[in-house]
Parts: structure tokens; sequence; C-alpha cells
């Protein structure tokens, strides 16, 4: 081949499309890896704005700013306690509730229910992820809001009120109004992943259960669901994640008081909502510091718990799957 | 013999308990089968109950106007969402155009060179971003482009709609591209292509389905965001089609709405939830929709 010198004619004359080949393939690569940087910076710049944003905040009230419970804008004192009591308290009166249902259903969805059934249940409640939460927000402040002022707090206030956490003054906008509305929200996502980990526990494992003489319950109980104990958990905590950040919604329904109270029925506030009420009328450079500063720790708790669930859920999906 | 009798006694009495113990525990079984039905049937039955009370309350409210005027000051009846919808419109458009090309090429990345340790920061950041509330990129924004602007725009606000995407849109690439068949890559690879054009006339094209869908996802999400416009568009009460300006959004239409004191302006939040819900839902149907043909085939 080389002695005719032909083809290396043709190699040359085939040179600069070769090139161009290489050059678009140079191009191509630096922009699939740039985008992937850039991502990576992305993220890590949301870190550095709010922590850089937040450094008065942290500089004149220290470590402090987080177990101080006086807001005060006139004073220009922040305390963020309130808030991270109030998050605290709806969150999980959120999760109780939303894993109590959601993991039934999801049992029920993945081994109980028949095909005709579980298609529509699982579509419907995955459905109720779609809402807006600004919708949540205007259903709950004028339909839950109401309800649980008129029926369901004096209820608890008659049945439980021993309690002091069902005692005091009822107002309607409340942190368990918060929770409700939150446990609603965040129920799709424990009952849909929770319904994948158990579907993804082996079938063996239910059949050797059922050839041992168990009950579909008692297969349930002692066998399935201590399988996908780690990935259910995960789902908690990854719903656990979504109500911690939700904003509008408990935003129209907590009562945004910045108190901490031991009433369930007493308005609180949460780290979101302080934000979203307070943030265009921050007039001070501390006020709007500390706002970002319950940014920077918002970011902070669910970067945290999200990586924890995803951790979690992985493990045990990957395992079952690998089998 | 009365050893004989006695077991024989003492046999009934144990299946006699047996009997009874199965039962005891059927009993249990559909006790647990049943209350686990209910908690489904109470999950799935709270939509039902929030779209009934958004029909029948917004849907007195609906008309032409509704969508073609202007909202009203306090006190004058009647008035619109229009600014609203486009302006949802608009600034969902701008997010789409700014995260679809950095998602999709990192979908890229991860299903094709999506090996070591950026691979996994990465898919990582991916994951986890998409658990960030909301606000906390409204923040974001906020300091990235309103403060050091001084002044509010919808721009800020698709910027912060953009990151909201991106997780998404990273990781449905990534799924849509990873199943193209690596015969076809390679195929293409083997005829001489390189990777470029066997990645952006060969691989895309195949995915592009699922990229699309995964883009639509990613629209249904931050439709109906309102936390980070909060100070970003800030809103407004006339028509803005600058995004360099303060712009109005459906969902912020409804929040400032349904927080006012006026009987008024709470009929309009009901009906404008009305008009998100069925947008949202119109998108995401439409995206599952995609999705369950696609994986009938």
């Amino acid at each position: 081949l080389t002695e005719s010198g032909q083809p290396g004619e043709a190699l040359q004359a085939g040179a600069p499309a070769l090139a161009r080949a290489h050059r678009a393939d140079r191009i191509f690569t630096t922009a699939v890896y740039g985008s992937s940087i850039l991502f990576v910076l992305i993220v890590a710049g949301i870190f550095f704005q709010l922590a850089f944003g937040s450094s008065k905040a942290f500089s004149k009230f220290g470590l402090s700013f987080l177990v101080t419970s006086q807001w005060n804008p006139v004073t220009n004192m922040f305390g963020a306690l309130p808030m991270i009591y109030g998050t605290l308290v709806s969150s999980l009166i959120a999760i109780v509730l939303a894993a109590g249902v959601g993991i039934f259903a999801a049992a029920f969805l993945a081994d109980f229910a028949p095909r005709v059934l579980a298609r529509p249940l699982s579509f419907t409640i995955e459905l109720l992820a779609a809402v807006p939460s600004v919708v949540f927000g205007l259903w709950g402040l004028f339909v839950l809001a109401p309800i649980m002022r008129n029926n369901v707090d004096p209820f608890l206030q008659k049945t439980l009120g021993f309690l002091p956490a069902f005692q005091g003054t009822i107002f309607g906008t409340s942190l368990l109004t918060a929770g409700i509305i939150l446990a609603i929200m965040i129920v799709p996502t424990v009952t849909a992943i929770s319904r994948d980990v158990i579907e993804a526990i082996p079938t063996d494992l239910r059949e050797g259960s059922a050839s041992l003489g168990a009950t579909k319950w008692e297969t349930m109980q002692k066998v399935v669901l201590p399988a996908a104990r780690t990935g259910i958990f995960g789902a908690c905590i990854l719903a656990l994640g979504r109500a911690l950040g939700e904003t509008i919604a408990a935003t129209m329904v907590i009562g945004n008081k910045p108190a901490i109270s031991a009433s369930l029925f007493a308005p609180g506030y949460s780290l979101p909502s302080v934000i979203a009420n307070e943030f265009t009328e921050a007039t001070s450079d501390i006020y709007l510091s500390s706002l970002i500063a319950l940014g920077l720790t918002l970011f902070v708790v669910s970067m945290t718990i999200n990586g924890l669930a995803r951790f979690l859920t992985l493990t045990v999906l990957r395992s079952a799957r690998g089998r | 013999m009365m050893a004989v009798a006695d077991a024989r006694a003492a046999a009934e009495h144990l299946e006699q308990l047996q009997a009874r113990n199965l039962r005891l525990r059927v009993f249990w079984s559909r006790t647990g089968v049943g209350f686990a039905a209910l908690c489904a049937s109470i999950a799935a039955a709270t939509l039902l109950v929030i779209l009934a009370y958004v029909v029948a309350k917004g849907v007195a409210s609906i008309n032409l106007a509704f969508f073609l005027e202007l909202p009203r000051p306090v006190g004058a009846r009647g008035g619109g969402v229009s600014n609203g919808i486009v302006g949802t419109a608009i600034m969902v458009t701008i997010a789409a155009i700014l995260a679809t090309p950095i998602g999709v090429l990192c979908g890229v990345f991860l299903a094709l060179f999506g090996r070591g340790f950026v691979a996994e920061t990465v898919r990582f950041l991916a994951d986890v971003l998409s658990g960030v509330p909301s606000i906390v990129i409204g923040l974001f924004a906020y300091t990235v482009l309103v403060a050091p602007l001084k002044h509010f725009s919808a721009f800020s606000a698709a910027f912060a709609f953009a990151i909201l995407m991106l997780p998404i849109i990273i990781r449905t690439s990534e799924e849509a591209i990873r199943s193209v068949p690596t015969v076809v890559r390679e195929g293409a690879l083997a005829l001489g292509m390189s990777v470029y054009t066997a990645t952006a006339k060969v691989v895309l094209p195949a995915a592009r389905g699922a990229i699309v869908t995964g883009l639509l996802l990613g629209v249904a999400r931050v439709t109906g965001e309102t936390a980070p416009l909060l100070f970003t568009a800030f809103g407004s009460q006339f028509w803005e089609l600058n995004p360099n300006n303060p712009m109005a959004a459906l969902s912020l239409q409804i929040f400032t709405y349904a927080i006012s004191p006026y009987e008024d302006w709470h009929r309009q939040a009901w009906a404008g939830a009305l008009v998100l819900i069925v947008i949202v839902f119109i998108i995401n149907l439409s995206t599952r929709f995609a999705l369950r043909t696609r994986l009938g085939r």
C-alpha cells in the first residue's frame, strides 16, 4: 500500500476532515466536562453565596444565633430558636402522620391490592405530589384551618386536654394545622418510595413465609417490612427533608408568630416562612444577613438529610436488585 | 386404653386450639390488609377532596375576562390574571432554555463518561440538590442577580427556576441516554464517526423522547413554584414582557390574593388555583402518558 503513494494522498486529502472531526470532538468533550463542572460550581456557589451573605449575622451573634429566641427587627436582635422549634415541631407532626398512613398505603399498593385497584390508587397518590404548594396553602387557609378551629382542636382539647400540647387558646392557624398540611404534602413521597422498596424485596422471601403457613399480614409484618426497613426509613427521611423546607403552604397556615409555645394550637413560625414573609421588608443589613443565615441553615440541613436519605434508599434498592 | 383415649382427647383439644388460633390469625390478617387499604384510600381521597374544593370554589369566577384582563385595584370588582399567566410562561421558558443544554450535557457526561470521582460528585449533588428547598435557591438568585443589580427581575426568577429544573433534567437525560443500547453507539463509532457525531447524530436523537419527558417534568415542577419568586420576580400589576423588570406570576398572584383581607381577592385566588392546577396537571399527565407509551413499546 505504501509503495504506490496513493493511499497517503487519500489520507492527506481526508486530513482536513479528520482534523475537523478531532476539533469537534475536543469541543464536544470540553462542553460535556465543562457543563458538569459548571453544575458542581453552581452548587458550591449556592453554599458560598449564602455563607458570605450570612457572615454579618454569624459574626455579630455567633452560634448563639441558632439558640436564642429573640427575633426583633426594631432592636436588631435576631435569634432563630423559635423558627427552628416551629420547623421541627410542624415537620415532626407531618412525618409521624405521613409515615403512619404512607407505609401502610405502600404495603397495600405493593403486595395486597389487586392490579385494577393498585394502578389508579398509585396514580392518584402520585398526582397529589404534583399539586402546587400554593394550592395546598389556599386550601389549608380557607378549608382546613376553620375545620381545625371549630371541630378538631376543640375535640382534641376535650379528650387530650390534660397534655400541655393540647391546652391554650385555639387559633386555627397553628403548628398542628401546618403539620397536617405538610403531612398531606409528603404522603406521596413516603408512599411512592416505600412502595418501590417493598416491591424490590425478592419474592422468594414472601413465598418462603407463605409456605411456612404465615398469613398475608404476618408475611408483611414479620418478613417483608423488616427486610425493607432501611429503605422505608430512607423514604421517611427524604419526606422529612421536604417538610422542613416547605415554604408557601406552611407560611399560609402556621400563624407566623415568632414565639415558642408548648401548645400545638398556638401559632408558630418556621425557617422558610420567616424568609418568605420578611425578606423584602428587611431594611437593615444585619436583618437581611440574619434571614440569609436562616437560608444557609436550611441549605446545610436539607443537603445533609437528603444525602442520608439517598444513601439509605440506594443501598436497599441496589442490594435488593443485585440479587 | 385410657392412655389412647387421653392421647386422642389431647389431639382433638390441640386441633381445636389450632383452629381457633388460625381463625384469629386470619382475622388479624384481614384487619391488617383492610387497614392498609384504608390508608391508601385516605391518601388518594385527599387529592380528590382538595380538587373538589378548588373546582367548586374556583369555577364560578372563571370567565374569559379572567384570562384576558389585568388585575384591578382593591375595591374594583373583576379583573383577571392574564399578566400572571404570561409572566409564568415567560419565566419558565427562559428557565428551560438556560437549563436544558447544561442539563443534557451533564446527562451525556454521566451516561457516557460516567465513572470516577467527578461523575459520582455530579450524581450525588444532582440527587441532593433536588431536595433543597426552593426558597433557598431563590435566596441564591437574589444574592447573585438582584442585590448586585439593585432591582427585581423576571430573569433572576428564571435563573432560580433553571437551578430547580437542573437535577431533574440531568438525571432523566442520563437515564434516557443509558437506555439507548450500547451497540447503537458502538456501531456508529465503528463506522468511523467521531465521538461528537456519534453522540449528537445517533445517540441523542434516539434518546430525544425521554429527554423531552425529563424537561417537561422539570417544567411541571417549577410552574407551580411560588417561594423563590417572592424576592426575584416580585410580582407586578401591569403588563410586563421585559425579563429585566419585575414580573407577575400566576402562583404569586394566588398567594397575594389568598393572604389579603378582601373577599373578592379570595374568590380570584380560588379561580387562579383552578387555572394553575389545570395547567400543572396537563403537563404532568402528558409526561406520564408519554412515559407509559414509551415503556409499553
